[in-house]
């Protein structure tokens, strides 16, 4: 990978040990990874880290907005990221479903930004105020077309401080959207939050483009596969499309630049594969049973764990912390040795088809799953991995 | 451009125009391409430094601009080049953005964020084409399709009430708001000219002909009959109440600069507040030093 | 007679680059000296383009090119006449 490292900005870390809960831990996540523009729309439940960049960013330096909607929010955040800056917005429900217009854009575009989703119980309306992990799929579907995102799932305010270090560090390697995708437990869920030094926080900065300013062009795919970027006002006088595009950036309407352009998109996401992919293992090497969770539900998981261990079950643990792009050869790997995988999640199986698909029929893959509202009782995952045992 | 500069065989706004794109897209007789004179006349006019003068533009006949200037041009999504050229303003002040789009871009599906960018007093230009339709779609009736007109989704005539769209942005708090059709060239260009000088939300209408639906539709003849019927049917009428703007089918239009005032921008009343609340803990956003 | 002093009515030369025009006739329709009109002939586009029938009519005015949605005609400033004026200027 073609990258380059520096440490934080200390404007905006602020270092120390805090008790905060996840949606403030992801606002301070932000200002320390060096974001400073917020274009947002108040939604339960990811208001609060609205409401934190807002308190923040006048004494760090940046631009806050309240947008008029989600649709409002990503527009402004795409065009704050061809200016320079590094931008985020937050939502929930339905306004992730607004938001997906223009992440289709920001991905055709291959435009930096951050889109933080604290789930809550859909479709519509839904739980307002009650968690969900029902976006999964929403996530890496949700905008028309074929493209590839980056996801991940934190289960702790403290995660949610680094996994959005982490996220902005990604959209900056690969200009791709990342989204942070957590829940409203985890969003208000008050916990111990380390801020480390300015100088312990690694930084990615953006792949800026520095050769000749008649040679630049904004979609030539470098060995990374991720093409070199600019900012408006620098007097590259680029342009840059939602169209199906070539090198130049320039709308070409037909089936073998739609092709190269599509697969481009995709292939600089799978093929960087795993130097994307993060998971964390317990125990898996001699497992019959492997549990696979992401989010709240890994912590409620732990405890079924546990208890399986205690009554004799060879239970290993395989918590995702990158949901997409989904971590399918580590999952294929464990199907050819194990005898089950439980998959429990609050929602109907969104992340259980992708253990099944990663399995390839291999093994069963028994789901745990509810409609959202709370979290699970760990004793309805113990049954199944139980059942799964069997 | 100076008359010195101008060679032959090559026309003197190539510098600003990609002409490895040329030619446009724009139908024999459209009007979107004279706008587009108009707009890169008064930006050499304006003495602006073009690296810092970004056009957004959303989707639709007039959505297309972005791709033929040259300039840092962005091609956004239908109805979001005015939060799109937000968010680029805001990230940098510096720049100067102007959104180039139709109405149905603007107005209809973008109206919520054309109405919110004005009350902000968002320090950036809209230059609106109207071509009374939903044209690159094939010609459907529009938010300012005047009532009888006569299209593709209006099979038996529009009986909407259409917008008025310089009552529209003043009353949302633009800050310049002008009308005219693509004939005045000369006023387009001044317009723009000063939208581009001024600082606050600015907004300039310029009712151009679309000649293959609306015209056809209506069996209005072509570019020309439309540009006579701007020629004998708009009044200048400077600092008219924009109340009184209403166009009717074939009706007149009344053109000139309706607003034309000063008060600071989002950017200065977010600046003036947090630092009278907050004191010296405040980081000043695009203010030079 | 009125005198206009030293100003000088200007001279321009058109430059249609035929194979950009969309045989619109704006430019014809529009120029106030009736320097143009649309040509009999065919662009690669298949258009007709204009084409100048007073070259010495024309006052450099700008209009043509103004008023082209296809930046397929402009003027440039005739140069005898620009030698002209600076000698006339530079008259005591
Ligand atoms: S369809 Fe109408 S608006 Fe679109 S390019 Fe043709 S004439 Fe112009
Ligand atoms: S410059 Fe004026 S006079 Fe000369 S051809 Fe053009 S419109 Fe006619
Ligand atoms: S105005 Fe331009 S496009 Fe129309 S006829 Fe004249 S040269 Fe051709």
């Amino acid at each position: 990978m073609n990258v380059r490292k520096k440490s934080a900005d200390p404007k905006g870390v602020l270092t120390g040990v805090h008790y905060l809960d996840g949606d403030y831990a992801i606002a301070e996540g932000a200002l320390a990874a060096g974001c400073r523009f917020f274009a947002g729309y108040p939604i339960t439940p990811s208001t609060e880290t609205a409401e934190r960049f807002a308190e923040r960013i006048p004494m760090v330096g940046g631009v806050f907005i309240q947008m008029e909607d989600e649709i409002a929010s990503v527009a402004a955040l795409i065009g704050a990221s061809w200016a320079g800056l590094k931008a985020m917005t937050v939502t929930s429900g339905p306004g992730f479903s607004l938001m997906m217009e223009n992440i289709g854009l920001a991905c055709m575009m291959e435009v930096p930004i951050v889109i933080a989703d604290v789930q809550r119980g859909g479709p519509s309306t839904g739980l307002p105020t009650l968690t969900g992990q029902g976006d999964m799929q929403q996530v890496k579907w949700g905008s028309h077309g074929d493209y590839e995102i980056i996801a991940l799932s934190p289960d702790s305010p403290q995660e949610c401080f680094d996994l959005t270090i982490k996220a902005f560090n990604l959209s900056e390697m690969f200009r791709v959207p990342v989204f942070i995708m957590t829940d409203e437990c985890v969003g208000h869920m008050h916990e111990k939050v380390v801020i480390p030094p300015a100088e312990e926080i690694e930084i990615v900065e953006r792949k800026w483009y520095e050769g000749p300013k008649d040679k630049y062009l904004p979609y030539k795919p470098d060995v990374d596969l991720v093409p070199f970027m600019v900012k408006a006002g620098d007097g590259y006088r680029f342009h840059t499309t939602g169209l199906t595009h070539d090198e130049r950036g320039y709308p070409v309407i037909n089936a073998e630049c739609q092709d190269w352009c599509v697969r481009h998109l995709c292939d600089k996401i799978r093929l960087n594969a795993d130097k994307i992919i993060e998971y964390k293992e317990d125990e898996t090497d001699n497992a019959e049973i492997v549990v696979v969770s992401y989010g709240i539900t890994s912590r409620v998981a732990w405890k079924a764990i546990q208890d399986a261990r205690k009554a004799g079950i060879k239970v290993g643990s395989l918590r995702l912390i990158t949901i997409w792009p989904f971590p399918d050869k580590r999952i294929e790997e464990l199907a050819g040795k194990i005898k089950a995988f439980v998959v429990p999640e609050i929602n109907l199986g969104q992340i259980k088809r992708e253990v099944e698909r990663a399995a390839k029929g291999k093994v069963p893959v028994y789901p745990v799953s509810h409609c959202g509202g709370w979290v699970h009782n760990p004793d309805n995952i113990l049954k199944v991995i139980k059942e799964a045992a069997k | 451009m100076k008359p010195e500069d101008r060679v032959e065989g090559r026309h003197p706004m190539e510098e600003f125009l990609r002409m490895d794109r040329m030619p446009h897209i724009w139908c024999s007789g459209c009007g979107i391409g004279i706008v587009v004179t108009s707009f890169i006349e008064a930006l050499q006019k304006s003495g602006l430094d073009p690296n810092k003068v970004c056009v957004c533009s959303g989707i639709g006949c007039t959505g297309r601009v972005a791709g033929y200037v040259k300039l840092d041009s962005f091609h956004t999504t239908h109805g979001r080049p005015v939060p799109f050229a937000t968010g680029l303003k805001l990230a940098n002040p510096e720049l100067k953005v102007v959104v180039f789009s139709g109405d149905g871009d603007i107005v209809g599906i973008g109206g919520n964020h054309f109405i919110h960018a004005a009350r902000r007093n968002m320090d950036i230009v809209v230059i609106c084409v109207n071509n009374f339709n939903y044209a690159m779609t094939g010609g459907q009736v529009a938010a300012t399709t005047p009532i009888g007109a006569n299209l593709s989704t209006a099979p038996y005539g529009n009986f909407e009430y259409p917008f008025n769209l310089p009552y529209l942005a003043e009353a949302c708090g633009a800050t310049y708001v002008a009308r005219w059709t693509c004939l005045h060239i000369r006023r387009v260009t001044k317009s723009i000219q000063e939208a581009l000088q001024k600082r606050g939300f600015s907004f300039i209408e310029v009712i151009t002909p679309c000649v293959t639906l609306y015209a056809r539709r209506n069996r209005l003849g072509d570019g020309l009959n439309l540009l006579r019927y701007y020629y004998e049917n708009s009044e200048i009428r400077h600092g008219a109440d924009t109340r009184t703007l209403d166009i009717g089918y074939q009706g007149k239009i009344i053109v000139g600069k309706f607003v034309d005032i000063e008060k600071p921008t989002f950017l200065d009343c977010m600046n003036n507040h947090l630092r009278k609340v907050l004191g010296d803990k405040y980081q000043p956003w695009g203010v030079k030093s | 007679m009125i005198y206009f002093g030293e100003l000088k009515e200007k001279k321009g030369i058109v430059n249609i680059i035929k194979d950009r025009c969309k045989g619109c006739s704006f430019c014809v329709e529009y120029c106030p000296r009736d320097v143009l009109e649309m040509s009999e002939e065919f662009n690669v586009k298949g258009y007709h383009p204009p084409r100048v029938i007073n070259p010495d009519n024309c006052c450099y005015c700008q209009l043509c090119e103004a008023i082209c949605p296809e930046f397929a005609i402009f003027v440039t400033l005739r140069e005898e006449e620009e030698r002209e004026r600076e000698k006339e200027i530079s008259r005591p």
